[in-house]
């Protein structure tokens, strides 16, 4: 074997290049992704597990987690909700503009996030086309946890709607029509043959927008209003900390956040097999 | 050019993927691999190839015309490889396709585009696609695109051949058409040629040599009619064609058939082909055995009877007869009759016929 | 395997399912989707066409203009290339380790774009680990250029490598094993037939890449410093704009951002149609 690295032992194969293309593709890997999360876990250990533990739980800190956490659920189950609608729609009816409305699904993708902020804040600021109605009615979306669940909603939509796309176009027409012969109601068929099948993909797409959203800062800046303890969520506290030079203090909420980050990415590694398991079975 | 695989054994991670494989490719043959999937026959073309390398772990040498080509590069061992789904450049028309090799040598050995139009053009009348120079693969059927994977192996001037099932993904009507004209290609062209298939029948009509593989190892080599008529072992009997299971012995060139020697050795096994018995009346002193006519196939060449023992339902053998001697003989559905074998060979190891 | 058609019947839902599904999925995109696009034109032009075209008239926001173009033009090639030799690594060899290796490429979209600019703060900051050697030297990466394109090589480090991956081991290593053996050397049978065979899956890589590139804000926000015509690319600019009130300039930029989003969906939307096909003639062949 001319090159060893450790682990990634291979068969001899005559195509050349694996030296050169696998070298450089640790190398890239190593410099810009490896290197700098390695060092930020090693800041947080050099800090000592009491600094960490202090500057990574104080009050400000907490309400930080629990304001991110709880808008971040809602918007996901929002999206899922609506994201199954949406799917649903695109994938079995045909209706005037749906390759377009297709399409804009992807929006959120495509537009960057600071756009989207000052779009949403403005929308819904008193003076706004939605602000000016929702406001006599009592509901202030600026500057409160409804507008930073609004942007969350925004920036996740196109997850949920483009897991359970697929999941959906795979589905058999055979095990619906059995259901609806042996006497099933197309509701009963839909809440017992069909949302079985595509939950695997529901599940996936709900994490995968919730995971966006735990992590999300220039759609949610604008709307959020930035109060501590109210309307401040967990990624701007870290530039907020950053601000103030106070590094240890952005570490130790960074690290937590990340750690949060990959052990959605595990999860949702084994939600994507179950599902694309479930796939499987279904083409036998 | 001529060919020696010599103790050559292939490992993938802890499966033997060949087992001391030795072999000689005679110049200007036709060898076919014969085997069932995963037997190991594409591994040792693609080891020939040079697709599979002989790694530290493995052991063994290729040589060709006495010189090992087991660490030399796969562009310089002057080959003509046949893919088995074509591997064709599906951007390509099929006349680059068939210049590619002729495109990417070096400068100073790169024919003129001239001579490169002239080449291609002799190629594609040899294939008889001189129309198609400026299809695209993917507008071409099966046997059209098998016919340019060769013409661009040929352009090269190989030294050998290497057909890696070049007939699997075409249907039975293009299949025995190509086969054919392969051969007369191969006679033409004298070039020695290796073609892996798991078709016997293919391997039968085209080949000069055969060499059958199991589980890494060579069961026979030999010239179709040896595989066939006197093959080796169980393995090859079986492999090539059907063929009926008896138990019992052999007294003085008669079988005497006793089923209750079914869980015995080996000694007590006799296969024996459909073609080799014949049905006579059920009282036949030859019979070795009486059985009930269940089911007659009419379509082919050769009429299929299968019947089934008449001490034992469960057990069925299966005859083929001329449809002149089935006429002949007036056979119905659910007939008794006796069945003999025609000639009874003497057995090696209580396994051939 | 058979798949619902849009003409089936027999198992469709009464109309009026149909109609009320329909009107609540077109509602939900309009209000969530729709209209902040809508309004972000709506408010550029606010104060007229005149005002929307003197806000580009601005040293600082054509300086913006310039870096967001400069830090995709370093970001995507330098991702383009990895993509590819990751993709080739990862698509032409058997080893172990691989969807472990995978993992790590896609971890960049798991990072939060703040953390993403963060890491880059801890190694070349003031206080960073490089951070003395660097003053020393007199380097600057930090509120600076090279930190802007290092954060944003971050953020869309897996995109080109994600979209050739499973492209090319679909496709296999037939194509290039059939020109090895026919004397290609390993750069010939590179250019001459894997590239044919993934430009377009390469292409909408680069083009989401590009996108994302052009639009990063958070993690860009962490490194750049604010300094405006130095260090400020278009999202930063819209950012700064809109919090000095200057909302018409604020959205006159962001129109351009929005543009280059329309833009990179319909050439999303033609590639995907591209690669569908490209995918189902490879099936063809089998």
């Amino acid at each position: 074997m001319r090159l060893n690295f450790g682990i990634l032992k291979r068969q001899k194969s005559p195509i050349p290049g694996f030296g050169l293309t696998m070298g450089y593709t640790i190398f890239y890997l190593s410099i810009i992704v490896m290197i700098p999360l390695i060092a930020l876990f090693t800041e947080a250990f050099s800090m000592g597990w009491q600094a960490f533990v202090d500057a990574s739980t104080n009050d400000r800190v907490i309400a930080s987690y629990k304001l991110t956490f709880l808008t971040s659920l809602i918007a996901a189950l929002v999206n899922t909700f609506f994201g199954l609608i949406v799917a649903w729609c695109l994938v079995r009816y045909e209706f005037f503009g749906k390759r377009v409305f297709d399409a804009i699904v992807d929006l959120p993708f495509a537009l960057p996030t600071a756009v989207s902020g000052i779009a949403l804040t403005t929308l819904y600021s008193s003076q706004g086309w939605f602000g000016q109605y929702l406001e006599p009615l009592g509901i202030k979306v600026v500057f409160t946890p409804i507008g930073i669940t609004i942007a969350l909603i925004f920036i996740g939509l196109p997850f949920v709607v483009r897991t359970i796309q697929p999941a959906l176009e795979e589905i058999q027409i055979e095990q619906e029509e059995a259901s609806t012969s042996l006497g099933a109601s197309r509701w009963q068929t839909f809440y017992k043959v069909i949302l079985p099948t595509i939950f695997p993909a529901l599940l996936t797409g709900f994490a995968l927008s919730f995971a966006r959203a735990l992590g999300e800062y220039g759609s949610v800046v604008f709307i959020a209003g930035n109060m501590p303890f109210k309307t401040e969520i967990s990624t701007l506290l870290i530039i907020t900390k950053l601000e103030q030079y106070d590094f240890a203090g952005a570490t130790a909420i960074a690290v937590v956040m990340l750690v949060i980050s990959f052990v959605m990415l595990l999860l949702i590694n084994i939600l994507q097999r179950w599902s694309s398991r479930r796939r499987g079975m279904e083409a036998i | 050019m001529k060919i020696e695989v010599k103790n050559l054994t292939k490992y993938f991670g802890k499966f033997v993927a060949l087992d001391n494989i030795n072999l000689e490719i005679i110049e200007g043959e036709l060898l076919a691999l014969l085997g069932p999937s995963g037997s190991g026959k594409t591994t040792l073309l693609r080891m020939i190839a040079g697709l599979e390398t002989v790694d530290d772990t493995d052991k063994g040498e290729i040589l060709f015309n006495n010189i090992d080509v087991s660490k030399k590069d796969i562009g310089d061992r002057d080959i003509g490889f046949v893919f088995q789904h074509y591997a064709l450049f599906k951007h390509m028309t099929v006349f680059e396709n068939i210049a590619f090799g002729l495109r990417v040598k070096p400068k100073k050995e790169r024919l003129s585009n001239e001579q490169i139009n002239k080449k291609v053009t002799k190629l594609l009348e040899l294939i008889q696609l001189d129309g198609f120079a400026n299809r695209f693969p993917w507008q071409l059927s099966g046997g059209q695109r098998q016919r340019v994977a060769l013409a661009r192996a040929l352009a090269v001037q190989p030294k050998v051949l290497l057909l890696d099932e070049p007939f699997g993904a075409l249907d039975a009507k293009v299949r025995a058409d190509l086969r054919r004209w392969l051969k007369e290609l191969q006679e033409e062209l004298g070039i020695t040629t290796v073609l892996v298939t798991h078709d016997q029948e293919e391997a039968l009509e085209v080949a000069d040599r055969i060499v059958v593989i199991s589980k890494g190892k060579i069961e026979q080599i030999g010239t179709p009619e040896e595989v066939f008529h006197n093959p080796a072992n169980e393995f090859v009997i079986n492999f090539l064609g059907n063929v009926n299971l008896f138990h019992g012995r052999e007294e003085d060139g008669r079988l005497d058939i006793d089923s209750s020697l079914e869980n015995e050795d080996n000694n007590s096994k006799f296969l024996i082909r459909p073609h080799e018995l014949e049905i006579v009346s059920v009282n036949n002193k030859d019979a070795i055995l009486q059985a009930k006519i269940r089911y007659i196939q009419l379509a082919g060449s050769q009429v299929k009877i299968e019947l089934t023992h008449l001490e034992n339902e469960t057990r069925t053998v299966l005859v083929e007869i001329s449809h002149y001697e089935f006429r002949e003989k007036n056979i119905q559905k659910g007939d008794i009759v006796g069945i003999r074998p025609r000639a009874l060979r003497t057995f090696e190891n209580g396994a051939g016929i | 395997m058979k798949t619902r058609s849009n003409s089936q019947t027999s198992l469709d839902e009464s109309k009026a399912v149909q109609y009320l599904l329909i009107t609540t999925a077109v509602l939900f995109l309009g209000i969530m989707l729709v209209v902040p696009l809508i309004t972000i034109f709506v408010e550029a032009f606010r104060k007229g066409a005149e005002a929307y075209f003197t806000s580009f008239n601005d040293e600082y926001v054509l300086q913006a203009i310039k870096l967001t173009f400069i830090t995709a033009a370093i970001a995507v090639p330098l991702n383009l290339v990895f993509g590819v030799c990751a993709s080739w690594a990862i698509a032409k060899y058997s080893f172990f380790g691989k969807s472990f290796l995978i993992t790590l490429i896609d971890l960049p979209f798991a990072v939060s774009p703040v953390i993403s600019g963060f890491v880059y703060i801890l190694l070349f900051g003031a206080q960073g680990w490089f951070g003395s050697w660097l003053i020393e030297n007199d380097v600057q990466i930090i509120f600076a250029v090279p930190g802007i394109v290092l954060a944003t090589i971050f953020v869309t480090f897996p995109f080109v490598a994600r979209e050739l991956i499973p492209l090319m081991q679909e496709q296999g290593n037939d194509e290039e094993q059939a020109a090895l053996l026919l004397g290609a050397n390993g750069f010939q049978t590179f250019w001459k037939v894997t590239l044919p065979n993934i430009k377009w899956g390469l292409l909408y890589g680069v083009i989401l890449c590009n996108a994302r590139a052009m639009g990063e804000f958070g993690a860009v926000s962490v490194v750049s410093g604010h300094i405006q015509g130095v260090t400020n690319t278009m999202p930063l600019q819209v950012e700064i704009l809109y919090n000095e009130y200057n909302f018409v300039a604020a959205f006159a930029v962001s129109t351009l951002l929005a543009i280059l989003a329309l833009l990179t969906l319909v050439l999303k939307y033609i590639l995907e149609w591209k690669v569908a096909r490209e995918l189902k003639k490879l099936k063809n062949e089998e």
